[in-house]
């Protein structure tokens, strides 16, 4: 039981978890006290330090911030005006806050607010639903468009529909990317002929790539009733991330370990079986490190392709908040970019246990 | 008509100023159901060598007749054991040989393989690891599954590039009597390449010295007419396999100083140094 919960923890990354899993069950208390307090208590530590850090930087700025402004007052408005700023700014009032960096407090604010705040999207949607179940199946029968619910998502929401479009992206970016890396890595010609495209489109920004689908898909999809900024972000983010993974695929293909290359030789396997029984397995570790580069750069170029795709998710959310300009919209892009380092962090985590499942070690 | 039979084989490595030329006219002849074995330094072109004969790679010029036919690529008919194993990491002990089974006998029922992988596992004392990834076996458990998946396709002549040059004197000198039984179970055709002159006259009917290359050449063959099945420790006190271990060992020393002796040697003056005594 023990050593299948620290086999099962270690493989999924967590390997600093095990002495406090020995300590629990009460082995060596010594030993693996300490251990654990180095692995635990010091992380821990780094965290507070983090937060400390943050917390006086942030008050240093909004101190600056401040006094520019009581100085802009004094200088426009008069010394009345800037001591009445003053006081203003020493009591805390929302209408006169330095507009800054904000504080871990705030942000921690941002983060209830958020949830409060879909909490309440999220009835509002459900009692939309409920009131309009029978008018909408009435309509259905007429054969009428049904009314369906166009209020303001909710950041739960946003998160979900960026996960969507990443998904949708590396899929597109898997089937595009393994197949082709793997007949340039099989032929020499092929990758010679092709190898210019590769480099050339490979350092392509995400933004660029984003206005070149944006004009094929107009195009395409003129007539055809779907979520363009949908189908765009998710065929940009593709576009942009499947570099990693064809360049790792071929690769690997093309430099398969000669010893297994003989044995196909000696067995006299052909073509077909050779390439799914000898060379796709042995590129396996190299094809998924490319496959956890892309999806991590997926989910980062997203981010940017949303903002400017107008696409719903997390990067329209950062750019809405920042274009809204209320006295928590800085705490709340805080609060996304935390939100987006975790899943990040998330999905890559989930990407080495898949890596770890399939693929072989020596 | 010779089973085997190389005619003036050469083969060279590298084009223009780099060319060396690793083999130069080897001639060998093997008959059926003969177990020949060629000894040489590390570097003479020993595994240039196995891999012509097993059709990996293709001479510069010269003949390699198989059964009367010049030999074109690789060929079930001809199994080769690697040096370094060459199992598939990502198979089990059981699939590794499974596959090359399925790959000669592609007509078998799925029982018929299953009974004969099985069979081969039991004869490397493997069936307790038949589950296992390479990763998690010894080096001796994985040169094992090497042989068994070589032997268990029935080949005709059976290639071994130093089989167990990797592998500590205990488990090299188990296997060799493991590789033996086996082969004397259908006594089929063997070429052992090793630089062990003990393993060479211990499990072969003839030793051939393979001079060192670059331009190796094949020198004077050694009969060994010890009586099979031969046991290792009664071997060591018999007087005839001493004086032709001896002799084969002679012979490798002596153009082991001839090539020595033709390579320039740049003698250093050392300063006369002596130990200071301070009191």
């Amino acid at each position: 039981m023990k050593t299948k919960i620290i086999k099962t923890v270690q493989f999924i990354g967590l390997g600093y978890l095990e002495p406090l899993i020995r300590l629990l069950v009460g082995e060596d208390l010594k030993k693996n006290g300490k251990k654990a307090f180095k692995r635990i208590l010091f992380p821990i530590l780094s965290v507070v330090l983090f937060i400390f850090l943050w917390q006086s930087f942030s008050n240093y700025l909004s101190n600056v911030e401040s006094e520019i402004k009581i100085e802009k007052a004094l200088k426009d408005q008069g010394s009345e005006a800037a001591k009445k700023l003053e006081a203003c700014i020493a009591s805390g009032d929302i209408s006169c806050r330095p507009n800054s960096l904000p504080s871990p407090a705030m942000v921690y604010t941002a983060v209830g607010k958020l949830w409060d705040d879909h909490k309440i999207m999220t009835t509002k949607k459900q009692d939309f639903i409920d009131k309009y179940e029978t008018i909408n199946a009435a309509r259905k029968t007429k054969g009428q468009i049904e009314i369906v619910y166009t209020g303001r998502p909710s950041f739960v929401d946003q998160i979900m529909t960026s996960l969507k479009t990443v998904f949708a992206g590396f899929l597109l970016s898997i089937i595009i990317a393994v197949p082709t890396g793997v007949l340039l890595g099989l032929s020499t010609t092929l990758r010679t002929s092709f190898n210019w495209i590769v480099q050339i489109f490979k350092p392509v920004s995400p933004v660029v790539w984003l206005l070149l689908v944006s004009m094929i898909v107009k195009t395409l999809l003129t007539n055809v009733d779907v979520e363009k900024s949908f189908v765009i972000s998710f065929i940009s983010v593709g576009l942009c991330s499947m570099w990693a993974t064809l360049v790792n695929t071929s690769v690997g293909v093309y430099s398969v370990d000669k010893d297994y290359i003989n044995v196909a030789k000696v067995l006299q396997l052909g073509p077909f079986s050779k390439v799914f029984k000898i060379i796709l397995p042995s590129s396996f570790p190299m094809i998924f490190t490319g496959l956890r580069i892309t999806l991590s750069v997926a989910w980062m170029v997203l981010i940017a392709i949303e903002l400017l795709a107008q696409s719903p998710g997390l990067g329209s959310f950062v750019w809405e908040e920042f274009q809204n300009g209320s006295s928590d919209s800085n705490s709340k892009i805080i609060v996304a970019m935390f939100v987006i380092g975790i899943i990040g962090f998330m999905l890559d985590r989930i990407m080495m246990i898949f890596q770890k499942l399939l693929t072989f070690t020596e | 008509m010779a089973y085997i039979e190389l005619k003036n084989v050469c083969k060279s490595y590298g084009e223009g100023k780099d060319k060396t030329e690793v083999l130069s006219n080897i001639n060998l002849k093997i008959e059926e159901g003969e177990f020949v074995a060629i000894v040489g330094f590390t570097g003479s072109g020993k595994t240039t060598l196995i891999n012509l004969i097993a059709g990996l790679i293709e001479p510069d010029s010269g003949e390699i007749l198989f059964k009367g036919k010049p030999i074109q690529g690789t060929s079930h008919e001809r199994g080769i054991i690697f040096q370094n194993y060459s199992l598939l990491p990502w198979l089990s002990v059981h699939d590794n040989i499974a596959m090359a089974v399925k790959s000669v006998f592609n007509d078998w029922t799925t029982k018929q393989v299953e009974d004969h992988v099985n069979s081969f596992i039991e004869k490397v004392n493997l069936s307790h690891a038949a589950h296992k990834k390479p990763r998690e076996l010894s080096g001796g458990m994985r040169q094992r599954v090497a042989v068994a998946r070589t032997l268990a396709m029935k080949p005709e002549l059976i290639l071994m590039d130093e089989p167990l040059g990797a592998l500590d004197a205990l488990t090299r000198g188990n296997l060799q009597e493991e590789i033996l039984s086996i082969w004397s179970e259908d006594r089929r055709t063997a070429l052992l390449i090793t630089n062990d002159v003990d393993e060479g006259v211990f499990m072969a009917d003839r030793v051939i010295p393979l001079r060192p290359g670059p331009k190796a050449t094949l020198g004077p063959e050694f009969e060994i007419e010890i009586e099979r099945p031969r046991n290792k420790i009664a071997l060591n006190h018999l007087g005839s396999f001493k004086k032709l271990r001896n002799e084969i060992i002679e012979y490798l020393m002596e153009i082991g100083m001839e090539r020595t002796a033709g390579m320039e040697i740049t003698h250093y003056e050392l300063p006369d140094l002596a130990p200071r005594r301070f009191n």
